[in-house]
This record gives C-alpha cells, structure tokens and sequence, in this order.
C-alpha cells in the first residue's frame, strides 16, 4: 500500500517538474496574533540536513520574524533519551524536535511528544486539499508525528573497482555475491534493514519478510546469509562512514542514507554510483515535546505552520535530495540550489528509483528490536 | 630532595607515638586525664573546652569544603546514584496494573492453565484506566524486555478494549438517555460540594480562555456510591485522569465505558443497592435493575481472546506475575547472560549471550592497553628524567602535544593511519613487504583498539612513572656498578625496584580509564574491539533500556573497585606514587 502511495507521489513529481515559477505566499497560522515567546530551540540532525532546513524555512521565517531567535541543538540521534531524561527532570530544554518515523511513535507511546491533530498544525495545500489528504496516510505513521522528508537507506559502489570486469551491481542480491562482485562492503552495525535484506535475497517475498524474521529459523536464515560476506564487511555506525569508506576505497559497496550519497557523488564528484534496488524506505519529520508552556508552543505552532506548508516542503528538496512529504509539494520541487542539478532523479521517491523499494514495518521493530539486536550483536561478535 | 630518603629504615612515627600535641592525642590526654578533672582557664573541664574547640576547628574545615562537597554531591554523586537505582527499579507494573497484579497472587503458574475470569476482569479494568492515560505503551517496552511480544500484544489490546463494554453502554443508553449525561453520573456519585466547586470552577475556566490552568477541583464520591464500589472505584480514577490528563471536570465529560461497565456488574451482583440512593437517582437504578436480563453479559476472558490469542499463553501471564514485585534481579540477570522467566532464573538462549563475553574482553583488553603502556613508557620516561633539562624538555612537550589534541582527531588520525587503504600500508605495499591483495588489517578490530587506545593512554603512564624517575638518585645506579653490579643487575635490583611506584600509579589510572572508555572503541574498534560501555551507550541511547545499561554500569563500577581492592592488597596502595 506505501509503494502504491509513493508511486502516485512520485508520477506528479515528475509530471510537474520544473514547472513552478512562483513562490507561493503562505498562509497566515492560526495562533497568530496570540501571545509567542521569542525564542525557540530546534533540535536536529545537524550537517546538509539542517543546512537545508536553515535554508528552506528557518531562515525565511526569521526574516519575516526578526525579534525571534532560534537556538539549534544537534542532538536528534538522541532525542528518545534527551527528551525522556529532560522530562523526567522536569527540566523541557527543547521547543521542536526533528526525529524520524520510529522514534516519533516511541515519543509518542511514552507520553513524551504532544499529539496533535495534523489538519490544525499542518497548512492546507495551495488547491485546498486537507493537510491530512496531502501528507497521506501512509506519512502520518503517528499521532504525535508532522511528517517533513521521505528518505531512504540506499547502496553506494564505486565505479572502478577493475576485479569487477566492467560489470556494476544492479540487484540488492549483489551485496551479497563476493564471487561476481568482490571487495568490502560497508553495513549498519544494527539488524534493521540489514536482516531484512538478506531474507530478500534468500527467495522470501517482500510481504512475507517479517513473518519470516518473527521465527528463530527466519532469523537464522537471515544471518547465514549475512555470514557469506562478514568478514568482507565494515560495519558503520555514523551515516557519514559510508561515503568516506567509498571515497577512501576501503570499500567498494556500502549502505547509508541517500543524501549522503548524493552528496558524495554530485557535490564531491567521487567516482562513486547509486544503486536504487530495494532502497528501504524510512520517514522523519517534527515532533513536539509535551509540556511545553502557552507561549512556546505558541510560537513552534506558528512556525511549523510556515515550515511544513507545500512551498517551503518543496524548497527544502532544493538543497537535500529527500522527497518531501507532500503530494502537493512534488511538483514544485526544481533544481539543486547551487549546483543547478534536476532533482527529481535523485529521489528516492522518483518513480523509476522508486521501484521495488522496501517498507520498513516500525511496530514490528518496536516488538522484536531487543531480541534481534541481542542476537546481531552476539552474531558480530562471535 | 635527599633528606625524604633519610627517614628510610626507620620506623615511621603513627599518631599515637607522636610526643607532641596533636588534635587527637590531645583529646585522649584530656580524656585520661578527665577523672583529674582539669579545668580550662575559663573553670569548665579541659576536655569539654578542648572538644568544643576542635568541634569548632572540624566545622570550619567542613565549611571550607562545604562547596565542592555540596557540588560533587548534587551534581556527580546523587545522580549517579538515582541512574544505579534504575538497575533494580520496577515499580512500573504494580502502578499500571495494581488490579491484576493483586488477582494474579491467587494463580499459579505451574499448573499450566490461563488465569480465571477474574484475572481477566481485573486486567480489563487496569487496560482500560492506563489506556486512558496512555502507560500501557510503556508498561509494554518495558515487558517487552522479558517476553517477545508482549509490547505488541499490550499495544494491539490496547486499541481494542474500549470496545468491551461499549455493548453495555449502549443497552444502557437505549434504556434511558440520561446515562449520556455526565450531570446523571456526577449527581449520583459526587458530593454536592464537589460539583458546586466544579461548576464554580468551570465558570472562571470559560472565562480565563486558553491562559487559564488552574487544576479541577478534586472529585469526592457520595456516601452512597460506597453501596457501587466498583462503580465508585472506575468513576475515580476516571475523575481524577480527566483531572490530570485533559484538565477536565467530571461534570463535564462522560465516563468512559469502563463505568457503564462496572455498574451492571455491581448490580447484578448487589440488586439491593438501588435502594441506597433516593430521587431520580433510585428510581433510574431501579429501572436498570429491572432491565438487567436484557443487558448483554461481558465475558472479559473471551474478548481478551478475541482481540488477541496471545493472552491464552500462561507465559504472558507468568511474565506479569514474575515481575511484578517493586524491585527486580532481570536486568542484572541480563547483564549475567541470564534471564528471568515464570519458571525461575535460565540461561539465555546461546546466540543471545553478548555480555559475558564483553566484560571479560573489556578486562582482558585494558590489562593488555595498560601493559604495553607500561613497556612503551617506561624507557620515555627513563630518557625524560636523565637526559640534560633542554632535551627533555623538548621530549616533554612531544610527550604533552598529543595531550592537548583533541581526543577525537587523534582517534581519527589513527583511522587514516591504520585502515587498509591508509599511510601505514601504503608504505609496507610500497616497500615491498606485503602484497597488494594482502594488505593487514590492523583497524575495526582488536589490534586497532588497542593501538589506538595505547597512545591515548600513553601521557598517563609517562608522567607518574617520570615525576618518580626523577627522584631516584643517579648516585645510587652509580654505587651498585662501582659495587661490581653489572648494568642489567643495577637496574634490576637497583633502578627497578624504586621506579615500582611510578609503574602502580601509571597502572591504575591508565587501566581505569581504559575500562570505562567509550569514544575510541567506537570508531576503530569495529565489531570485535568494543568495550562494554559502548553497550552501556548503546542502552542510554539507542535502546532505552536504562535499567539494564544501570546494571551494566554498576557491575562496572563494581568490578573496579574488586581490582582496585585487589590491587591493594597485593602490592599496596601506599606504594603508588604520583610524584617524589
């Protein structure tokens, strides 16, 4: 059902590319004019993605705001245990919290992120579409979540590696295959998407994944599967390892966000490829911790209103290549802000990239996350 | 610099052999002297002043110290103690389902069946009341620990059991529309007083707007309602959620079905109770009474089952019973590899075992970081301290540059240094002393680790063992040779043994901070070169699970303080010398 969701996004993605001239005006929020406090604490990823946040929306909305200022803080790998430990302190340093799909719905299952009814947060489309109907389903994966981006764990491989006789990896199976395709690979050093791979590539269909990995055998298969390239395999543990590793030539095939990607292949020009084969899919986006006094949240409101709207979504693709999370947005999204570059290729929501992409199920990682990472880390280490 | 030396030999002088006045033996000297009741100048007993001057004299040091002792405590001591706390805390499912942990001491898990229906009636009323306040979610993660599963199983059931007795609310409001109104409810249960104040109270909230957060007034229940009690049971905590929850008062909101709930269950089993309330209130209690028959039975067990079959496994219910004590051995079980189940203390399943494995690297790994310190430093240290003052100083500011790096970029540097595309086997491919397919692995390993680690550490081990070499005098190397003692045999039976001290002070500060380091190993330690407290990170961080990163922590913090203890025993902590 997301693949279908994500293919009508992406067909209006390139329908409409390039067409957008004008910057749409936006619309006033509804805590306007109420009182607002001036400052605010945003808390993110840092690197590109808060650059291209600062320049997307925050920016902008300081501009048109100038006694607010705004305090970033990089601490978004953290944000489960910083707002559980700032809560349990009573001590709520941070205003607005970026986090992704996941951790929105642990925020969320705590008590420790304000639910908040996406359609009086969240603009409405340019044509009048609800935020509900824009964002879509399948982005607000809970109650707690304003989706932002649509990113994906991609594979990288270098161009020149000469013992591959000219032949590029075209299928995810080829991570696994060290007789066509040999040389390190870089992996996440945590199960997720990796045990999910190595059931694809022993013949389990992409709907029967995680009822295969829910029983001792799946896992095991997943694993031996897994054990033909471990001790080919770098594991990573920061999303910036893989483009070094690539870059460095330590490795010649690695997994890692695709930005990152982009960004080592379009900006640094390295003589790294993208591979879009089952790319699995993954969501961040804002959260806003509970607690927050009438003023401040006031003030988050009223910018969240102007950073989540369809124009300013599709700005921010112009510095990122992570898909907005508005339908509407896709068609406005336009060239690489610096380097003049189409966007829409580079995607992971651009329909040809798109194709047999892999959903990750968040619920059923909330469950199992213990057990197989207990069982990952015992397999690593053995 | 010689005169420290000139004690030597003779027996130091304790306290009590001192013939001087010192504080404590001026005390005791007061104290033998007390029955010859000596006075100060003042008439009162020399030993009472004297005390009351030293008392005075302790209390002033104390205030000296006052504010690094209130800051260590306040800022380093408490926390850590409140997160070593966590290891045994569990207080989390008595509080979410006191109802079901009381029902539950009647079943026995041995006999293998599932809970009767009461189990399943008190569950229902607790799933519903932490539904409302949304701790099932929590109470889940934490469950989930333990039992695979469980996390799902209580969020699935979550969603679902406001439905149970959505049937009898229905039938209810069929009967007579007045159980809609949450005025019938309050009327019945509450006390005039209470919902005068609430009425009052919501008044000014209309007025006060979006800035108004004074709290509702606190919901009291009618003598009558004693005659309901499960009624009045699900009606307060139902008043005092909306209270705390949405700032709402029972006036206002209609109760949740879990009431409507336990009203038919009261009455079917106390029909009488109807006569305890008058008016309106008696007459619609009555009627309900009368309507009884018609009103659809609840079997909780059943719709349990229906929303999910997990819950027909004792183990769920097993899991529950066995944790639900305040205090819990798990997560130190699980720092053991172990773990607990309804049916007493198990091994983990094999590929589950990780911690065991990674104490005991983590031990065998700072042993060898501290050993090759210890043969890395010790000539540096040898060369600091005899080498004319220019060089040396030279040597020394070689030794403190690294020192002042940051942390980070050595660790880095060490990366470029050491991977397999990296200076060091650039240079041995180039020489032409390994192959260019076989390049060494020396990074995301052990080796790395503990290369990396040992240059960090190094600063640590060189400057106690030279604030050591440089008080043993050269005169005595000398005298040993002119005594015959060729050179191995002067260092060996002259040098060494007085350099011991700097080497014990070098251990243990570079094998304590080896333990516990965390950065290092995470960058170049790859799979197999990481430390436990990369573990503990992963749990503060990653996977949330305090309570077991606590447990990992304090296993930690114990096991130094053993070797550290260990380490006093056997060579003394008197020998350690930071400086001459």
């Amino acid at each position: 059902m997301t693949t279908k969701k994500i293919l009508t996004l992406s067909t209006a993605l390139v329908g409409f590319a390039g067409m957008a001239t004008a910057q749409m005006e936006a619309t006033e929020s509804p805590v306007a004019g109420m009182e607002m406090a001036d400052e605010m604490t945003i808390v993110s990823w840092g690197g590109a993605y808060q650059e291209s946040q600062l320049k997307a929306y925050v920016e902008p909305y300081l501009e048109m705001n100038p006694d607010v200022s705004v305090t970033w803080d990089e601490s978004s790998a953290e944000a489960v245990a910083g707002l559980r430990a700032q809560t349990e302190a009573n001590n709520l340093t941070w205003d607005l919290v970026d986090v992704t799909a996941a951790d929105a719905m642990r925020l969320c299952d705590e008590g420790l992120a304000m639910e908040v009814d996406i359609d009086e947060v969240a603009a409405p489309a340019p044509d009048g579409t609800s935020a509900t109907d824009d964002f879509t389903e399948d982005m607000l994966v809970s109650d707690c979540f304003i989706p932002q981006i649509a990113y994906s764990y991609t594979f990288g491989y270098r161009n020149d590696v000469a013992e591959w006789n000219g032949n590029t990896p075209s299928s995810i199976c080829d991570v696994f295959d060290l007789e066509a395709f040999p040389g390190q690979r870089a992996l996440e050093r945590r199960p997720h998407n990796n045990m999910e791979w190595a059931l694809l590539c022993d013949g389990v269909a992409m709907e029967d994944v995680y009822d295969t990995l829910e029983t001792e055998e799946g896992q095991d298969r997943a694993l031996a599967v897994l054990d033909r390239i471990k001790d080919q395999t770098v594991w990573w543990t920061a999303g910036a390892d893989t483009p070094q590793l690539l870059a460095d030539g330590e490795v010649v095939f690695g997994s890692t966000y695709n930005g990152r990607l982009f960004s080592a292949i379009v900006e640094q020009d390295q003589p790294i490829e993208m591979m879009w084969d089952t790319q699995s899919f993954d969501l961040d986006g804002w959260i806003i911790p509970a607690g927050l006094d009438e003023p401040t949240l006031n003030r988050v409101l009223d910018f969240l209103w102007f950073a989540t709207d369809t124009q300013r979504l599709a700005d921010q693709a112009a510095y990122i290549s992570y898909g907005p999370a508005r339908q509407s947005s896709a068609p406005l999204v336009g060239t690489h802000a610096e380097l003049g570059v189409e966007m829409a290729p580079h995607m992971p929501t651009n329909p040809e990239n798109a194709q047999g992409a892999f959903v990750q199920n968040y619920e059923w990682w909330a469950d199992y996350r213990d057990e197989l990472d207990a069982k990952f880390q015992a397999w690593l280490a053995q | 610099m010689t005169d420290t030396r000139q004690t030597e030999g003779t027996v130091p002088l304790g306290p009590d052999q001192f013939t001087g006045p010192t504080p404590d033996n001026a005390l005791r000297d007061a104290d033998r002297d007390a029955k010859a009741s000596m006075v100060a100048a003042d008439g009162t007993p020399l030993k009472a002043s004297l005390a009351r001057s030293l008392r005075r004299q302790k209390l002033r040091a104390l205030m000296l110290v006052a504010p690094l002792l209130i800051f260590v405590l306040v800022t380093f001591i408490a926390p850590i103690a409140d997160m070593l706390f966590r290891s045994v805390q569990n207080e989390i499912v008595v509080d979410t389902l006191p109802r079901t942990v009381a029902a539950l001491q009647d079943w026995d898990y041995e006999s293998g069946e599932v809970p009767g229906p009461a189990v399943f009636d008190a569950m229902t009323r607790d799933m519903m009341v932490a539904v409302e306040r949304k701790e099932h979610t929590r109470l889940g993660s934490r469950l989930n620990y333990e039992l695979t599963g469980i996390s799902s199983l209580l969020r699935q059931t979550g969603r679902d059991v406001e439905d149970i007795g959505e049937v009898q609310l229905d039938a209810m409001v069929g009967l007579d529309p007045a159980w809609e109104e949450p005025a019938t409810w309050a009327g019945m249960l509450t006390t005039p007083d209470y919902r005068e104040a609430a009425a009052e109270w919501a008044i000014r909230a209309d007025e006060g707007g979006r800035l108004f957060d004074e709290p509702p007034p606190r919901m009291e229940l009618a003598e009558a309602a004693q005659a309901l009690p499960l009624t009045a049971d699900a009606y307060t905590d139902f008043a005092r959620t909306i209270g705390t929850e949405s700032q709402d008062s029972a006036l206002e909101e209609e109760p949740w079905p879990l009431v409507y709930m336990s009203l038919v269950q009261d009455l079917r089993q106390f029909p009488a109770a109807a006569d305890a309330f008058e008016g309106d209130d008696g007459a619609r209690l009555a009627a309900l009474v009368e309507a009884l028959p018609t009103i659809p039975e609840v079997d909780t067990r059943a719709a349990f089952l229906e929303i999910d079959e997990e819950w027909a496994d004792p183990q769920v219910w097993g899991t529950i019973k066995a944790f639900s004590p305040p205090y819990t051995p798990g997560y130190f079980l699980s720092a053991a590899d172990l773990t607990l189940t309804p049916d007493g203390v198990e091994a983990m399943p094999e590929d589950e075992r990780i911690y065991r494995t990674l104490f005991l690297r983590t031990i065998f790994m700072s042993l060898a970081i501290t050993f090759s310190c210890i043969l890395l430093g010790y000539p540096v240290a040898w060369l600091l301290a005899n080498l004319p003052a220019r060089q040396a100083n030279v040597l020394m500011i070689l030794v403190l540059l690294p020192f002042w790096t940051s942390l980070l970029v050595r660790t880095s540097a060490w990366k470029v240094l050491l991977q397999q595309q990296g200076v060091i086997n650039d240079i041995l491919v180039w020489l032409g002393l390994v192959g260019d397919a076989n390049r060494l692995v020396m990074i995301n390993n052990v080796t790395g680790t503990i290369i990396a680690m040992t240059h960090i550490l190094l600063p640590f081990m060189i400057l106690p063992l030279y604030s050591v070499m440089k008080t043993i005098p050269p005169s005595y190397v000398r005298a040993a040779k002119s005594l015959g003692a060729t050179d191995f045999t002067a260092f060996r039976r002259v040098y060494f043994p007085q350099s011991v001290p700097g080497i014990g002070a070098g251990s243990i500060l570079v094998f304590i901070l080896a333990i516990g380091y965390y950065i290092t190993p995470e960058i170049v330690g790859g799979t197999k070169g990481v430390f436990i407290s990369n573990r503990i990170a992963y749990h503060i961080s990653t996977s949330l699970n305090w309570g077991l990163a606590a447990a990992l922590g304090s296993i930690l913090l114990v096991a130094v303080l053993i070797l550290y203890w260990a380490y006093d025993r056997i060579i003394g902590i008197d020998n350690v010398k930071l400086g001459g």
